[in-house]
């Protein structure tokens, strides 16, 4: 007996890009430091992608997202394994949880959620490492770093949705178009008649 | 609002996070390989492309440039031998003295040069992954130099790349002596979130007469890094705890924000 269900093949090519689009986000936030060198902050992809997967995909995607993107993450920091991925997840299922309740395709709300997600996973990822008994460098200079987050996080998200709504049109199956004629309501004319 | 169906799939990804988070530090180091290695593809065409405007540069200058470039660079080669028999004649002359004072040699640096392939994606940590690993005879805790000074050490070695824990980061805590004349030994450790190049050097003693623009060095205890290696100069300092310690803040000489080659020390 299943206690889940399985994605569909269109759920899952939107899956693939999602996850190839965060491989891609962690390997630039390591190999580009354009930001850091200008702002002071790297910003972080991750919480944006996760609002997109969280209201447009399945609770598959939110969970590979942060699992996948939170190793991936990881291994390229010095974080210990495995410590970016709750608070993805926990934001991830906070969102999913109350989709329905959200206007998704308002840019506004994917603005507010973006900023709000990128301000809650550093935050809770601190706190991990802290509880951990790590030891981050922290100051009041952290303050700024954490609004570069915020803000980079609010501004990317709605391009991220218009970006995967035009993957999905280019790679999906175009939709069925709905005609005006229908056999069953065809009135047939006949002399005989 | 939540299907109950639906909490098995996160439930089982909070279980691998707590398994990641609790595995033993060897384990956790091959699973960092493996995921590691995925990047590898996407890190060797980053640095190809990177050499794409030096290379394209390189055919649009005039051979008359190349020619004088060439011809500086020879008299910079020729300048540098002679400064190397010096430092030959300098070096036999000092181990000469060395040995009638009974006095124990020191062993020659051997470096090996890396390049830095990327920077730690988080705000909190001051690392970057250099293209040596263990293949090339890379361990633990060696140090990583810059021709102007110490940048840090080598926290974890992979196969093809390792990690280095810069100054600066709350790991890499150094052993600094202040010199001219030398004297005073601290520990040099953090600096704040955004300025990577000035930090701490605390528990100087309190009467430590220190000025702006003294040399800070490696002082060589501790074990990790040899003696010697230039590391900054005095920025300013101030006295803490009722003037029992003195706390100075050192200006780095290398930038550690724009690291592009680096060498590893084999002492």
């Amino acid at each position: 007996m299943f206690l889940f269900s399985f994605p569909d093949a269109m759920n899952l090519t939107q899956t693939t890009i999602l996850l190839a689009f965060a491989f891609l986000a962690v390997f630039a936030e390591s190999a580009l430091s354009g930001f850091r060198t200008f702002l002071g902050a790297q910003p972080d992809l991750l919480p944006a992608l996760m609002v997109y997967a969280a209201l447009c995909l399945d609770i598959w995607t939110v969970t590979a997202l942060a699992v996948l993107g939170g190793v991936g993450f990881d291994t390229l920091s010095a974080n210990p394994l495995g410590a970016s991925i709750l608070p993805l997840l926990l934001v991830g299922i906070l969102i999913f949880a109350r989709r329905d309740l959200i206007l998704r395709s308002l840019p506004f709300a994917q603005c507010v959620l973006g900023g709000a997600a990128s301000a809650i996973v550093p935050v809770l990822t601190l706190v991990l490492l802290l509880n951990e008994g790590s030891q981050p460098l922290l100051g009041w200079g952290s303050l700024w770093q954490w609004l570069v987050m915020i803000v980079v996080g609010a501004a990317v998200t709605p391009g991220l949705f218009v970006f995967f709504e035009w993957c999905n049109q280019a790679l999906g199956y175009p939709p069925a178009k709905e005609f005006s004629f229908r056999p069953d309501r065809e009135i047939l004319r006949d002399r005989n008649k | 609002m939540f299907k109950q169906k639906n909490y098995f799939v996160p439930g089982l990804a909070v279980l691998v996070a707590v398994l990641l988070l609790s595995l033993p530090s060897g384990s956790a180091m091959r699973i960092r390989w493996v995921v590691g290695s995925w990047f590898l593809p996407l890190f060797g065409f980053a640095s190809a492309s990177q050499h794409i405007p030096a290379d394209l540069a390189d055919i649009a200058l005039p051979r008359r440039e190349l020619l004088r470039e060439i011809h500086s660079l020879r008299q910079q080669n020729d300048q540098l031998k002679i400064r190397a028999f010096q430092a030959d004649a300098l070096e036999q002359e000092n181990g000469q003295l060395r040995a009638l004072l009974h006095w124990q040699s020191q062993a020659p640096w051997h470096l090996k040069a890396a390049t830095v392939v990327m920077r730690d994606p988080a705000n909190w940590w001051r690392t970057v992954q250099i293209d040596l690993g263990s293949r090339d005879g890379l361990r633990e805790n060696l140090p990583v130099l810059t021709p102007d000074g110490l940048a840090g050490r080598i926290s974890w070695v992979g196969m093809n790349s390792s990690q280095v824990l810069l100054l600066g980061d709350p790991n890499c805590r150094v052993s600094a002596q202040v010199m001219d004349p030398p004297g005073d030994v601290g520990i040099l450790g953090v600096g704040g979130p955004l300025d990577s190049s000035l930090l701490d050097l605390n528990y100087l003693p309190g009467d430590a007469g220190l000025k702006p623009g003294q040399n800070v060095v490696t002082s060589g205890l501790g074990g990790v890094f040899p003696r010697g290696i230039p590391i900054g100069k005095i920025a300013d300092s101030q006295t803490l705890e009722y003037g029992l310690t003195t706390q100075a803040r050192v200006k780095l000489n290398v930038d550690l924000g724009a690291l592009d080659h680096v060498f590893v020390l084999f002492p």
